[in-house]
């Protein structure tokens, strides 16, 4: 047997059979996954909008409860972040973590905003004056689009918070000491699952906001 | 290529002793220790397959009650609510606790040696996931003991069974333990999942391109790829249902505006892709083991892969053929009607290649292969059952009828678990190091073959003159009652041959009077047969290089040139990732999560709901902890130092 062992000294990922390393992958198959999971929730939506499309007999019009500059501009926000993320990753790459810092926090500030306007938005619409729109009613009347509607946005929202808390550890790590361009792929996939994140509400927002507007 | 900014540096050991609360265990940690913290593929197969293993005895039991009250008619066992709970849980059990975990053993023990690998990707993600599916499993089980028991709603959950307002208990908490258990279970396959994927692609020996790969690793990568696009339906459908239960809201609630047709719909998307989650794992074993009791090359290797991926792929485009009869329209139902048939050929191919493989072989007649010939002739009734009720009316006839019942324990019994079951004879003397005792191996079949015949074969018939499926009793005057007692008879028969088969697996570890198996008893050919048995915990001294498939037995009757060569042996030593606490305290406060949320709601005095989430939140911050610890510590790692041909 092999009695002689030692702590390691050096490491180094050894060499992938593609070349792409292995945590790129694995954000990959997650995303591929992340897919399917946001593809049944908008394709839940869709079929009851089109056969669940009154309320209490009346053609239901969600544009009475919408707020759809306010999400526009959260939208807007959202990509903006984007930029912060793509940017962030660049400087890791050339080894800059002062500039790499700055993005990180604009992409969690951007975060942040977005964040607080999905709550904004959602107690804003539970309370909506004659046009409650909840978990399971609208305007009082049992309903699936407040159901739908939530458990979609919510899920988003809980991706992005994910993501904000992900991009906090890192930018608490920066601080540390021992980040080097050595992380600079750790980086690249927070950055990878950020952007999902934004294409996701890029089909969200058309989807489920403005084709409402589009009668 | 990986350029060289984005070159990974694992962060260096010497900081790990700060970020500690309890000491990471080190190199030569044994017993228990070493078994919760272990990050090695082999040992995290090895729990995977002892715990489905006890889970297949408690879904034994199950079936064994509900074959009791069908013995005759009018019998009371069990009452109708307690049939309905025994069928719901034999069905979630074998199905997630016992057939895809077994399938995961083999994935976990077999693929990175196949690969010529030193362990999966992601060895501590591995750990999560073996930590997930215990917990999963224990939820789901727990049920036995809270408010209304177990699930009474069958393996399919459907709505609007799931309803709270149509409990038949008040405050029945058995669908809530149904759903919390299937939402760790998915996470313990989908992490798993990921974790193969990655391997499969990405540390693959030198020389092992994707066309060289056994089958058995090319059905893991397609079953990975299944599980993680297969799973999110389910998941997303059980959180709507969760959501239904817990906060009212309207997904299936048809009083309200829901559709329990939209729950079928998702519920088969993902069952579908589940019947071939369960089905190729045991097609990927048996084409291992037909070839090498064959001594002859496995025919068509490119096509059984092939075959193989189209099944995966169509298996997204069929799920509609479990909803014949509720009346989808004929355009739908007849494009499923002809999908299903073409599924049928893949399906076919494969059968054809493994006839084509032992056709002029020598063929052994060892305990591997009976299973494996057991799989093929009794996977090819099930088959035409399948392509049988494929057809609309004929279904019509079938559907809920013990036809089907026939016709799915032919394909997940007389096909998955007489394949898993080769793959223990096969593969266990490579694991313990020990041969098992043939004459009882080929005992145990014959009970499995003569008791599961027994037991399903007349089921066709049953269903035939009409015996209704999820039913506790029936009535005297229909005819039923010969036929089900066979059935039982052959239940019990079947229950014996399982249990000793189980006793004769876990008996390989411990009997040291067994004979050694030495690296190759079975003269096979794939990669793992080139090292000793049980293999070092390094898996290679000296990563392989591959020059031809079936490497192993190239090495021993084929030409030079294909004869494997080594890299040299790395002055660094073999570098081994650390033993870890972190993936059992993640696993313990998901585990705490999902029973806090089962729990966190009370009816206080004045008959109010009041909700609680400190246990849930308390439990879902271990696990963040678990997980920001986790990715404090790193990978770690010490090293080892192999002779050159220790392996
Ligand atoms: C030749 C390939 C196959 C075809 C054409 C086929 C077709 C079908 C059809 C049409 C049904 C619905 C019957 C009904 O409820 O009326 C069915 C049910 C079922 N099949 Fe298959 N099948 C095939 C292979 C498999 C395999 C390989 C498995 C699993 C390993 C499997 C497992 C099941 C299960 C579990 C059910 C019953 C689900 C339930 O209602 O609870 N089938 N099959
Ligand atoms: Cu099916």
């Amino acid at each position: 047997m092999s009695d002689a062992s030692a702590h390691a000294l050096e490491h180094h990922e050894p060499v992938t059979s593609t070349g792409i390393p292995n945590k790129k992958v694995l954000m990959w198959a997650f995303l591929g996954s992340d897919c399917m999971f946001f593809g049944t929730l908008i394709s839940t939506h869709l079929i009851y909008r089109k056969i669940s499309a009154t309320v209490g007999g009346n053609f239901l019009d969600i544009r009475d409860v919408f707020d759809i500059e306010l999400t526009s501009f959260s939208t807007f926000i959202l990509l903006a972040s984007s930029l912060f993320m793509a940017l962030g990753v660049s400087a890791i790459h050339k080894g800059n973590l002062k500039s790499m810092r700055w993005m990180l926090f604009g992409t969690i500030i951007f975060g942040a905003i977005f964040l607080a306007c999905q709550v904004y938005e959602f107690t804003h619409f539970i309370h909506a004056p004659g046009n409650e729109l909840t978990l399971s009613t609208y305007r009082g009347e049992p309903h699936v689009f407040g159901s739908t509607f939530y458990v979609l946005t919510g899920t988003h929202g809980t991706h992005v918070a994910i993501g904000v808390f992900w991009l906090i550890g890192w930018l608490a790590y920066s601080f540390t000491g021992k980040m080097s361009v050595a992380h600079a792929i750790d980086i690249e996939i927070c950055g990878l699952y950020w952007h999902f994140v934004d294409i996701v509400w890029i089909i969200i927002f058309p989807v489920i906001y403005l084709m409402e507007y589009a009668l | 290529m990986a350029t060289e900014s984005i070159k990974y540096l694992a962060p260096d050991t010497e900081n790990k002793a700060k970020t500690q609360v309890f000491p990471r265990p080190g190199q030569h940690t044994t017993g228990l220790i070493d078994w919760l913290t272990t990050i090695d593929h082999k040992k995290i197969g090895l729990m995977y397959g002892m715990t489905a293993l006890f889970f297949l005895i408690v879904g034994g039991l199950e079936a064994l009650l509900i074959r009791s009250q069908l013995w005759d008619h009018n019998m009371d066992v069990l009452t109708n609510r307690q049939y309905n709970q025994m069928f719901t849980m034999h069905g979630t059990t074998m199905v997630f606790l016992v057939i895809m975990p077994l399938s995961a053993a083999f994935f976990n023990y077999l693929m990175p040696l196949q690969i010529g690998a030193r362990d999966v990707a992601f060895p501590r993600m591995n750990a999560l996931s073996l930590w997930c599916f215990i917990g999963g499993g224990l939820i789901l089980n727990l049920s036995w003991f809270f408010t209304g028991g177990s699930p009474a709603i069958g393996w399919f959950g459907y709505a609007p069974l799931t309803d709270t307002r149509f409990a038949e208990v008040v405050g029945d908490m058995g669908p809530d333990f149904w759903i919390f258990s299937l939402q760790i279970l998915g996470v313990a396959s989908l992490l798993a999942s990921f974790n193969f994927i990655t391997t499969i692609i990405n540390m693959r020996a030198p020389g092992m391109t994707m066309m060289r790969l056994p089958v058995f690793t090319w059905m893991t990568l397609i079953v990975s790829f299944l599980i993680i696009l297969a799973f999110p339906a389910i998941t997303i459908a059980l959180v709507e249902l969760m959501f239904d239960r817990t906060y009212g809201t309207n997904f299936y609630d048809f009083l309200e505006g829901g559709k329990p047709h939209l729950w079928q719909h998702l519920f088969w998307i993902f069952g579908h892709p589940e019947v071939y989650i369960l089905i190729l794992p045991a097609m990927g074993i048996v084409s291992e083991v037909i070839p090498v009791f064959s001594r002859k090359p496995l025919f068509g290797y490119g096509l059984i892969v092939f075959s193989g991926a189209i099944i995966g792929f169509m298996g997204f485009a069929v799920w509609s053929h479990h909803m014949f009869t509720t009346g989808m329209g004929v355009v739908a139902t007849s494009a499923f009607a002809m999908l299903t048939m073409l599924i049928a050929i893949p399906t076919g191919v494969k059968i054809f290649n493994w006839i084509g493989t032992m056709w002029g072989g020598r063929i052994r007649f060892d305990t591997p292969m009976l299973f494996a010939l057991g799989f093929i002739t009794m996977f090819m009734i099930g088959g035409f059952t399948g392509i049988m009720h494929s057809s609309v009316p004929i279904d019509a006839q079938h559907q809920d009828s013990y036809f089907v019942v026939a016709h799915f324990h032919y394909v997940l019994i007389g096909g998955a678990l007489f394949g898993l079951f080769c793959g223990f004879y096969f593969w266990l003397p490579k694991m313990t190091g020990r041969m098992l005792n043939e004459k009882l191996g080929k005992f145990v079949f014959t009970l499995m073959f003569l008791g599961f015949n027994l037991t399903f074969f007349p089921m066709h018939y049953l269903g035939m003159i009409g015996q209704p499926r999820r039913t506790h009793t029936y009535n005297e005057g229909h005819g039923f009652e010969t036929w089900n007692q066979i059935a039982t008879i052959g239940a019990f028969i079947l229950g014996v041959g399982i249990v000793i088969g189980i006793y004769q697996f876990v008996s390989a570890f411990f009997n040291k009077k067994l004979k050694p198996a030495g690296s190759n008893p079975w003269d096979a050919r794939t990669l793992e047969w080139a090292l000793s048995s049980p293999v070092k915990e390094y898996n290679f001294a000296r990563t392989p290089i591959i020059k031809a498939k079936d490497q192993a037995w190239e090495n021993n009757y084929g030409p030079r040139e294909n004869h494997a060569e080594k890299e040299p042996l790395d002055d660094h030593g073999v570098h081994m990732p650390d033993r870890s606490w972190w993936p059992l305290v993640t696993a313990l406060g998901l585990f705490g999560l999902a029973i806090g949320m089962l729990f966190h709601r009370n009816i206080d005095p004045s008959g109010e709901l009041v909700r609680d989430y400190t246990a849930p939140i308390l439990a879902g911050s271990v696990a963040v902890i678990g997980m920001i610890m986790w990715a404090l510590e790193g990978p770690g790692g010490y090293h080892l130092f192999p002779k050159e041909n220790d392996e």
